[in-house]
C-alpha cells in the first residue's frame, strides 16, 4: 500500500492513523521510505502538515516533513522560524522513533548548526545539540556526527562547561573515523578551556597516533596543540612519536610544525630570556595558528618548572635566591609564583614572610587514609572491567570472518599433518 | 708537643696500615694532656679525618712538595726514540715558560741530529726560529747527506726484498718488510711504516714473529695517534699467551691502557696500568716511562674506582706501590684522599696540575679527571652524616660556601647525593627516599597509563577495523 501523497491532508491523516503502537509505526516507516521523493520535491506544500502534527507523537512523519523542508536552501528571513521548530521538535521527539531514521535525525541537525552558523547565534544551537546527542546516541560510549557540530557550536558560544559535560564519557565505539578527528580536536580545545591539562593531552595525542592513511589537516594543528600543552602541563616534551603512530605522521608532522618543535627544544633549556626571546622573534606564526594564547602560558609555565626543579635540591630557600635562579625579576613575583603552585597543589611549601625564606616540605600524602584505599580499589575495579572488555574484543575478533579469511590466506602451510588454527574452508 | 710529633711520625710512615679512627683517638688521649687545648672537642668529631694538628704543625711534617717546575732534562732522559722528540715539542708548544720552551726545543734538536728525520727537523728549526743561535739553525748540509744515504738505502732494501720475493723465502721476506718498516719510521713516514709492519703478518711464521710485529705496530700507531689500532693489536698478541715473557706482558698492559685513557674510559686504563708488573722498569722507554704508569694508573683509579676497589687494587697493591714510589706527590694524595684529608689531596693535585698538563697522553683528559677526582670527594665527604655544617665542609674543601653551595647543587641535580640543602641556615641533610610512599605513587601513576593506554589502543582497534570492513566490504 502506497502512501496517498496527493494532498497534505491525506498525508496527515495517514500519519496520525499509523502513529500508533510500534508496528504501526515500523509499517508507517516502510511507507514513508517508498514516498521520500515526492515528499522532499514537494516541499513547500506540505509544509503545513507540520502545524497539525504533534512532534512527540508523530515524531518519525514529523521528521520525514521537517527533513524535507530543510533539505531546501533557506533565505535567512525564515531561518529563525525554522530554527525555532527544530529545537521544539528535538526537545520533545519520541526516542524510539527517531532512531529507526538516524541519519534524517542527524541531518536536520546538521541543517539547525548551519542556520545558527549564518545567524551567528551559536548559543542558540547548544542546548538542542546536547539534547540531541544524548537521544540518539545507541549508548555514551558512541561517538555520533553531533558530536563535532555541539563541540564547536560551544567553543565559539565559549559554553566550555557544557562542552565538557560530554567529554566525560570515554568513547568507544566509532562510527565514522572522519568524526573522531575533529571530535579529538575540539574536545581537546574545550579540556584547555576549562582547565583539564591531561585529558586534553590525551586527546591530542590519540589525533595524532590515529590511523592515518594520508596526511590530515586536523593531525597537524592537533600536533601543535600537543606540544604547547605538553610543555604547560608536563613541563617536558619528547619529540619521539609512539610506535604505533601512522608513517604518514612520523615522517611529515615534525617538519610542519617546526617552530613549535624549536619552542620545546629552547624551553628545555630552562633559560626564560632565551625562550621569551623565541617567542617574540616567531610570534606571527603562533598568531597564524591561533596558538599566541597557548604560547604564553608556556612561557609562564617555564618559571613553574624551574622552581620546581629547585624543591628537589633545597629544604629552604630564600625569596631572592629563588628569583635569582628561577630568573624571575624580584621577590615579589617569585612569592606570587610560588603561592600559586601551593594553591594548585604542584609543590608542598611554607612561606616565611618574615625571613623571606620558603621551607619545601615532603608530600604529606601517606596512603594510610580511607580515602586512598577506596581510590586504589576502585582503580583496580575499574581496569578489571576494561582488562575484559579487552579480552571479549579479542575473542569476537578471532570470530570475525573477514579476520579469519585473511589468516587463513597468508598462513604458512608447512606440512599436511600440522595443527591448523584456521578451519579449511578460510583457505583461498 | 714532642709527644704529640712522635705519633704523628710514626702515623706517616705506616702509611699503608693507617686506620683513621685509631690516629683520632690517639690525638683525643694527647689533647687532654697539651695545654694549647684551645678548640672545641666538637669540632673534634664533626672535622672529617681528624684535622687535629694545627696548620703550621702540618706544614712542618709534611714537605709540600710545590710541584716545582718540570726539570726538562731529567724527564726526557726517562724516554728514548720518537717518543721523547715528540714530548720534547709538545711541551715546548704547550709550556708558557720562554726558557723551557727554548730548552725543550734545544734537546729536541740534539735528539733529533742522532736519528734521520728530516722533516722533523724541519719543524723544530721553524719553531726555534733562530733564536737559539747559529748552531741550531737549518743544518741543510746534515739534512741532504741524510736524504741521500735514505734514498740510498730505500734503493738497497727494495732490490734485497725483490730478491727475497723471487725466491719466496719466507723469513727473509719477512725481515724485509721489517727493515722497510724501520726505514719509514726513522725517517718519520709513520703511515707507510705501519703498512710494511702489518704485511710482514702474511709471513710470519712462529709467535714470536707475531708478538714482534704486534709491537712494532702498537709503537707506529701510538705515535700516530690510532688507538684503535694499538687495541686490536694487543688483543692479538696477548692471543699467543705461552710465548710471551713478563717484559711483553707488562709492555701490552701499557699499550692497553693508553689506548683506554685515550677512549676516555678511565676505570679500565686504571684497572690496565694498575696491573702492569713492575718488570717493566724502563723497558718501554720508547712508549711510556714508568713514573706515567704511576700517575696515569692512581690518577684515573682516583677518579673512577669507589672506596672499596680503591683500597683493594691501589692501596693494598704491593705491585702498584713499586710504580707509586717513584713519584710521591701521587702516593700522598691517594692516601689523602682514602683517609678524607680533602684539602691537602686537593692542594697536591693543584700543583701537579701545570706539571701534568704538559704531558702528551694526559693533557686532554686532565680538566676532566680533576672534577671526577673533587665531584668523588664531595660525595664521599657528605656520605656517611645525616647533616653536614656547610661552612666545616666549605673550610675542608678550601672553598666559598656559595661556591660549594652551587657544587652540591649540581650533584644533587645529578642524583649523585641524596640530600637537600637548607639555605637558611647552610646545612646540608641527607635524605633518603620513602620506599613505600614511592611504591604507592608508581602504582598509582601505572594504573593510571594502562587506563589510558588501553583505552586508546581500544579505540584505534575499532579505526582500524571499520577501515578495513570498508576495504573488505568493497572487495566482497
Amino acid at each position: 500500500m502506497n502512501l496517498n501523497v496527493n494532498s497534505v491532508d491525506s498525508l496527515v491523516t495517514q500519519i496520525l492513523g499509523l502513529s500508533g503502537s510500534s508496528q504501526d509505526v515500523a509499517h508507517l516507516n516502510s511507507l514513508l521510505k517508498q514516498s521520500e521523493d515526492v515528499i522532499r520535491s514537494q516541499a513547500a506544500t506540505f509544509a503545513p502538515c507540520l502545524i497539525r502534527l504533534d512532534p512527540s507523537l508523530h515524531s518519525l512523519g514529523y521528521l520525514y516533513v521537517l527533513e524535507a523542508c530543510t533539505a531546501a536552501p533557506v533565505p535567512e528571513a525564515q531561518a529563525n522560524e525554522l530554527i525555532l521548530l527544530v529545537v521544539r521538535f528535538i526537545d520533545v521527539c519520541s526516542v524510539d522513533q527517531i532512531r529507526l531514521v538516524p541519519e534524517k535525525f542527524i541531518s536536520v541537525c546538521k541543517r539547525l548548526h548551519e542556520l545558527v552558523m549564518t545567524l551567528r547565534a551559536p548559543i542558540r544551537a547548544v542546548g538542542p545539540l546536547l539534547t540531541a546527542i544524548h537521544k540518539i546516541q545507541p549508548s555514551p560510549e558512541h561517538l555520533t556526527p553531533l558530536h563535532t557540530d555541539f563541540l564547536q557550536v560551544c567553543l565559539l558560544a565559549k559554553c566550555y562547561k557544557v562542552g565538557y559535560s560530554i567529554m566525560e564519557d570515554d568513547i568507544c565505539e566509532i562510527d565514522q573515523p572522519r568524526d573522531f578527528f575533529l571530535y579529538c580536536y575540539y574536545g581537546g580545545m574545550i579540556c584547555i578551556g576549562q582547565k583539564r591539562f591531561a585529558k586534553a593531552l590525551e586527546l591530542f595525542h590519540n589525533v595524532v597516533t590515529a590511523p592515518m592513511p594520508t596526511l590530515s589537516a586536523i593531525a597537524v594543528e592537533a600536533y601543535k596543540k600537543y606540544i604547547l600543552v605538553s610543555l604547560i602541563h608536563l613541563r617536558q616534551f619528547s619529540a619521539t612519536l609512539s610506535k604505533y603512530t601512522s608513517t604518514v605522521a612520523q615522517r611529515n608532522l615534525r617538519q610542519l610544525s617546526q617552530p613549535y618543535v624549536d619552542l620545546a627544544e629552547t624551553y628545555s633549556t630552562g633559560n626564560v630570556s632565551e625562550l621569551k626571546a623565541f617567542v617574540q622573534a616567531n610570534q606571527e606564526k603562533y598568531e597564524n595558528g591561533n596558538n599566541l594564547g597557548l604560547v604564553k602560558q608556556v612561557v609562564s609555565s617555564m618559571y613553574k618548572r624551574n622552581i620546581q626543579r629547585l624543591t628537589q635540591t633545597y629544604l629552604t630557600l630564600s625569596l631572592q635566591d629563588i628569583a635569582t635562579t628561577a630568573e624571575i625579576n624580584t621577590p615579589k613575583e617569585a612569592e606570587m609564583h610560588v603561592l600559586e603552585m601551593i594553591e594548585d597543589g604542584e609543590i608542598y611549601a611554607t612561606i616565611n614572610q618574615k625571613d623571606g625564606m620558603v621551607r619545601f616540605l615532603e608530600d604529606p600524602e601517606e596512603y594510610k587514609t580511607c580515602e586512598m584505599i577506596e581510590h586504589i580499589d576502585s582503580s583496580i575495579q575499574r581496569i578489571m572491567k576494561l582488562s575484559k572488555k579487552l579480552t571479549t574484543m579479542d575473542e569476537s575478533l578471532s570470530c570475525d570472518p573477514l579476520y579469519l579469511s585473511k589468516v587463513g590466506r597468508e598462513r604458512q602451510r608447512f606440512d599436511f599433518d600440522d595443527f591448523d588454527n584456521v578451519p579449511q574452508k578460510f583457505n583461498l | 708537643s714532642t709527644i704529640h710529633r712522635k705519633v704523628l711520625n710514626n702515623r706517616r710512615s705506616k702509611a699503608s696500615n693507617r686506620n683513621p679512627n685509631e690516629t683520632l683517638r690517639l690525638t683525643f688521649v694527647i689533647m687532654e694532656t697539651e695545654e694549647e687545648a684551645s678548640r672545641p672537642m666538637t669540632d673534634e668529631i664533626y672535622t672529617n679525618g681528624g684535622d687535629d694538628e694545627s696548620l703550621s704543625q702540618q706544614q712542618q711534617r709534611r714537605p709540600i712538595i710545590s710541584g716545582e717546575q718540570l726539570d726538562i732534562e731529567a724527564y726526557a732522559a726517562l724516554y728514548s726514540g720518537r717518543t721523547k722528540i715528540s714530548r720534547l715539542i709538545f711541551i715546548s708548544d704547550k709550556c708558557n715558560n720562554v726558557s723551557m720552551q727554548l730548552e725543550a726545543l734545544r734537546m729536541a734538536y740534539d735528539e733529533i741530529k742522532k736519528g734521520e728525520n728530516t722533516q722533523l727537523l724541519r719543524e723544530v728549526v721553524q719553531k726555534i726560529d733562530g733564536r737559539l743561535g747559529p748552531n741550531y739553525g737549518a743544518d741543510l748540509a746534515w739534512m741532504d747527506s741524510v736524504d741521500r744515504r735514505a734514498d740510498q738505502r730505500k734503493e738497497k732494501l727494495e732490490n734485497e726484498l725483490n730478491a727475497y720475493r723471487t725466491n719466496l723465502i719466507k723469513e727473509s721476506i719477512r725481515m724485509g718488510y721489517n727493515d722497510f718498516g724501520d726505514f719509514y719510521y726513522a725517517h718519520g713516514a709513520l703511515g707507510d711504516a705501519f703498512k710494511n709492519y702489518v704485511r710482514t703478518r702474511d709471513y710470519c711464521t712462529t709467535s714470536k714473529h707475531i708478538i714482534h710485529m704486534c709491537l712494532n705496530a702498537i709503537l707506529v700507531s701510538i705515535e700516530m695517534g690510532q688507538f684503535a689500532h694499538v687495541t686490536s693489536y694487543v688483543s692479538k698478541a696477548e692471543q699467543n699467551k705461552t710465548d710471551l715473557d713478563p717484559i711483553t706482558i707488562a709492555k701490552l698492559q701499557c699499550a692497553a691502557g693508553l689506548a683506554q685513557l685515550e677512549a676516555r674510559k678511565y676505570k679500565h686504563a686504571a684497572r690496565k696500568f694498575l696491573d702492569t708488573a713492575p718488570e717493566l722498569g724502563n723497558n718501554y722507554s720508547e712508549v711510556i716511562a714508568a713514573q706515567d704508569v704511576a700517575t696515569y694508573g692512581g690518577l684515573c683509579a682516583l677518579a673512577s674506582f669507589d672506596r672499596a676497589e680503591l683500597k683493594a687494587k691501589v692501596i693494598d697493591n704491593i705491585n702498584f706501590r713499586n710504580f707509586l714510589e717513584l713519584v710521591p706527590e701521587v702516593r700522598e694524595l691517594i692516601y689523602d684522599f682514602y683517609s678524607s684529608h680533602y684539602a691537602s689531596c686537593l692542594d697536591y693535585l693543584g700543583n701537579l696540575k701545570a706539571n701534568l698538563l704538559l704531558d702528551i697522553h694526559l693533557h686532554d683528559h686532565v680538566e676532566k679527571l680533576y672534577t671526577q677526582i673533587r665531584n668523588k670527594a664531595l660525595i664521599q665527604y657528605t656520605h656517611p652524616f645525616v647533616s653536614v655544617d656547610l661552612n666545616m665542609m666549605a673550610n675542608a674543601f678550601k672553598t666559598t660556601v656559595a661556591g660549594l653551595q652551587k657544587e652540591l647543587e649540581a650533584l644533587i641535580t645529578d642524583n649523585q647525593i641524596q640530600a637537600r640543602i637548607d639555605s637558611h641556615n647552610k646545612i646540608l641533610y641527607a635524605r633518603h627516599a620513602d620506599q613505600r610512599k614511592a611504591t604507592f605513587q608508581r602504582v598509582l601513576q601505572t594504573g593510571v597509563e594502562f587506563d589510558r593506554d588501553v583505552r586508546a589502543m581500544l579505540l584505534r582497534a575499532n579505526l582500524i577495523k571499520h577501515d578495513y570492513n570498508l576495504k573488505a566490504s568493497r572487495k566482497i
